[in-house]
């Protein structure tokens, strides 16, 4: 079993807003432990058999931390990230979010509710997310509504702070998803997952399909929105420099089965794995040459 | 090789003609590989399909392109069918719309040498397992019986390259060939691609939106903004020698993968379309730099310190050391 913990950066600033019933003071934002998933597959010819897309995989986001989850096609960090937010049960294993068990499916609408405001996940393509007839400002004050327990001038001042916090003045946030760009589409998904006040955020490939330019605007404000508000990131990519600039710590799956774990930065500079120093090698960087220290 | 002088394209969008293009000026000498740098709406592949005269019905073009001294835009049929089948090939993003998925590997590669190199069937079944050999796929004789679905992704783009070989083109055109593949398999790919051209003398335009890959693979790059190129540097220090800010701002928006900034120098605004600039520098609404003659009057691309640059305020910029 892979387990791994760090610490968040240190010099961050405390939580702004005051501890409500969903804080969990020092427990581990995220544990994952054992966590495995099999599929029953049936092949061409009517064989049936067992596909392992998660194996026994382990980690843990300390409250406030940052941990990317790396891996290629069929490494399982997508069924990982499905089974985090309830998609998929697990077949073995034990995933709990701020100390609350979710293994199992929620019994009951309080549950439910309770879960969406420990962890919300923002996808990479926001557009199939947003309702299209939805102003950005409506879209966000539904979530309000149903997560936040404000009422009246509360919750307006609520979504106001929200709306500036991902940079949208009074005349965007009247318009629809037609009307926004892909940078702008995701500015509103992480404004809605940030709605419901969670302690941890998935980030699914959320900045992949993104320009460089606007890329870089949302991972800066994606560092200010961690710098303020304490919320732990579970990000979920198989952009390395991405995962180095946002992540503390790191997990490398492959397989289904993870690789390497440990300090982001460490991981990075020395990887102790092969198929890590395959993946690191694989990077174009300045200097760098095709096919350099592959087997083609 | 390949020259483009202030080319403008303009696409028919619901009746009303819409700028794809606007004075793009492009040069690829012999044996060169070029690379096309640019975010969404930058007309990397609408370059490409200029190039190839695949542009939908109804665009309007104007401008030269040549390829080995030949208007492409002035080719009748029969030319510019023997054109597109001989003399450029393109690698396509997604080899699986690309190739035939009812056809087994082997016709899809025996169809190039039959119908444009006017090889026999059974000299275009020897020549098809070389090529396979020469992409890295050694177990011909198994590939060439199976069909795209039975091929992974990266296996797919290396018989589109050999594919591509097949016609033995002279140029060939690569846009984001690698962008759909893992990593590691960009890597070999690529890799591929590299030596091939390299061994072989080919011309290469390479279209990518990773900055870095585009560095590695090329000799130059060429950084597209709304429709035209702003600049064209060396890629062996083009982080030391950019000097338009939009590729300073680009060089600064991707975060590293060795070091950890707290910030990254990020360029506001969103990248905008031809049909979105104004009269004047398509970059100036997000330049730092702008002034009332950047938004006035459209910069030329000119000489600059070894490359090319697309920018009214380079010189005083770059002298006075505040980019």
């Amino acid at each position: 079993m892979n387990t791994l913990s760090s610490e968040p950066a240190s010099g961050r600033p405390a939580a702004r807003r005051p501890v409500t019933g969903v804080r969990s003071g020092n427990r581990p934002a995220v544990t994952v432990s054992g966590l495995t998933k099999s599929f029953r597959v049936t092949d061409a010819h009517g064989r049936r058999s067992q596909f392992t897309a998660v194996s026994d995989v382990s980690f843990t986001v300390p409250p406030g931390g940052s941990l990317g989850l790396v891996g290629e096609s069929g490494s399982g960090k997508t069924t990982t990230a499905r089974m985090l937010v309830g998609l998929e049960i697990p077949t073995a294993g034990r995933i709990e979010v701020l100390g609350h068990d979710r293994s199992q499916p929620a019994r009951g609408a309080a549950e439910r509710r309770r879960r969406a405001r420990e962890l919300q996940i923002v996808f990479q393509d926001p557009y199939t997310s947003l309702d299209p007839s939805q102003t950005v400002r409506a879209a966000i004050d539904e979530v309000l509504r149903a997560h936040s327990g404000l009422e009246g001038t509360a919750r307006a001042e609520r979504l106001a702070e929200l709306l500036d916090q991902v940079g949208f003045d009074e005349r965007q946030a009247s318009a629809r998803p037609r009307d926004l760009s892909g940078g702008q589409r995701q500015r509103v998904a992480i404004a809605r997952a940030l709605a419901a006040d969670p302690r941890v955020l998935i980030l699914d490939e959320a900045v992949s399909a993104l320009d460089v330019s606007i890329q870089a605007q949302i991972l800066n404000l994606l560092v200010d929105i961690r710098a303020a508000t304490g919320i732990a990131y579970l990000l979920i990519s198989h952009d390395l420099a991405v995962v180095r600039h946002l992540c503390d710590s790191v997990v490398v799956l492959r397989r289904g089965r993870v690789v390497e774990s440990g300090d982001c930065g460490a991981v990075l500079d020395a990887p102790a794995d092969e198929y890590t120093r395959t993946l690191r090698a694989s990077v174009p960087v300045p200097g760098w040459r095709p096919g350099m220290g592959l087997s083609t | 090789m390949l020259r483009l002088r202030d080319v403008n394209v303009a696409l028919n969008v619901e009746g009303r003609m819409r700028p794809v293009l606007s004075g793009l000026n492009l040069d690829l000498a012999e044996g060169e590989a070029l690379g096309l740098v640019g975010e969404s709406g930058s007309g990397k592949s609408m370059t490409v399909r200029t190039i190839t005269r695949l542009l939908p019905q109804g665009a309007r073009v104007s401008g030269s392109v040549e390829v080995d001294g030949r208007d492409v835009l002035a080719m009748r049929p029969a030319e510019l069918r023997a054109f597109r089948g001989s003399d450029v090939g393109v690698v396509f993003q997604d080899p699986r719309a690309a190739i035939n998925p009812t056809h087994r590997i082997g016709e899809f590669l025996g169809e190039a040498l039959t119908v444009n190199r006017g090889v026999s069937r059974a000299e275009a079944a020897r020549r098809s397992a070389d090529l396979l050999a020469s992409v890295g796929i050694d177990d011909a004789g198994r590939r060439l019986r199976q069909y795209p679905h039975e091929l992974s992704g990266g296996m797919l783009q290396r018989v589109m390259i050999a594919s591509v070989l097949a016609a033995e083109p002279r140029l060939i055109l690569a846009d984001e060939p690698t962008t759909a593949l893992d990593v590691t398999i960009q890597a070999e790919v690529v890799g591929i691609l590299d030596r091939l051209r390299r061994e072989r003398g080919l011309s290469m335009v390479f279209i990518t939106h990773d900055l870095d890959l585009a560095l590695a693979v090329c000799d130059r790059v060429a950084v597209m903004y709304a429709g035209s190129v702003v600049e064209v540097r060396s890629a062996r220090d083009l982080h030391e020698t950019a000097r338009h800010p939009y590729t300073i701002g680009l060089l600064g928006s991707r975060p590293s993968i060795e070091e950890r900034a707290p910030r990254l120098a990020a360029i506001p605004g969103r990248p905008v379309s031809a049909f979105e600039a104004g009269p004047g520098c398509a970059f100036a609404t997000r330049c730092a730099f702008a002034q009332a003659e950047c938004r006035a009057r459209r910069p030329r691309l000119e000489a600059f310190q070894d490359g090319l640059v697309r920018c009214h305020r380079v010189e005083e910029i770059h002298e006075h050391s505040v980019v």
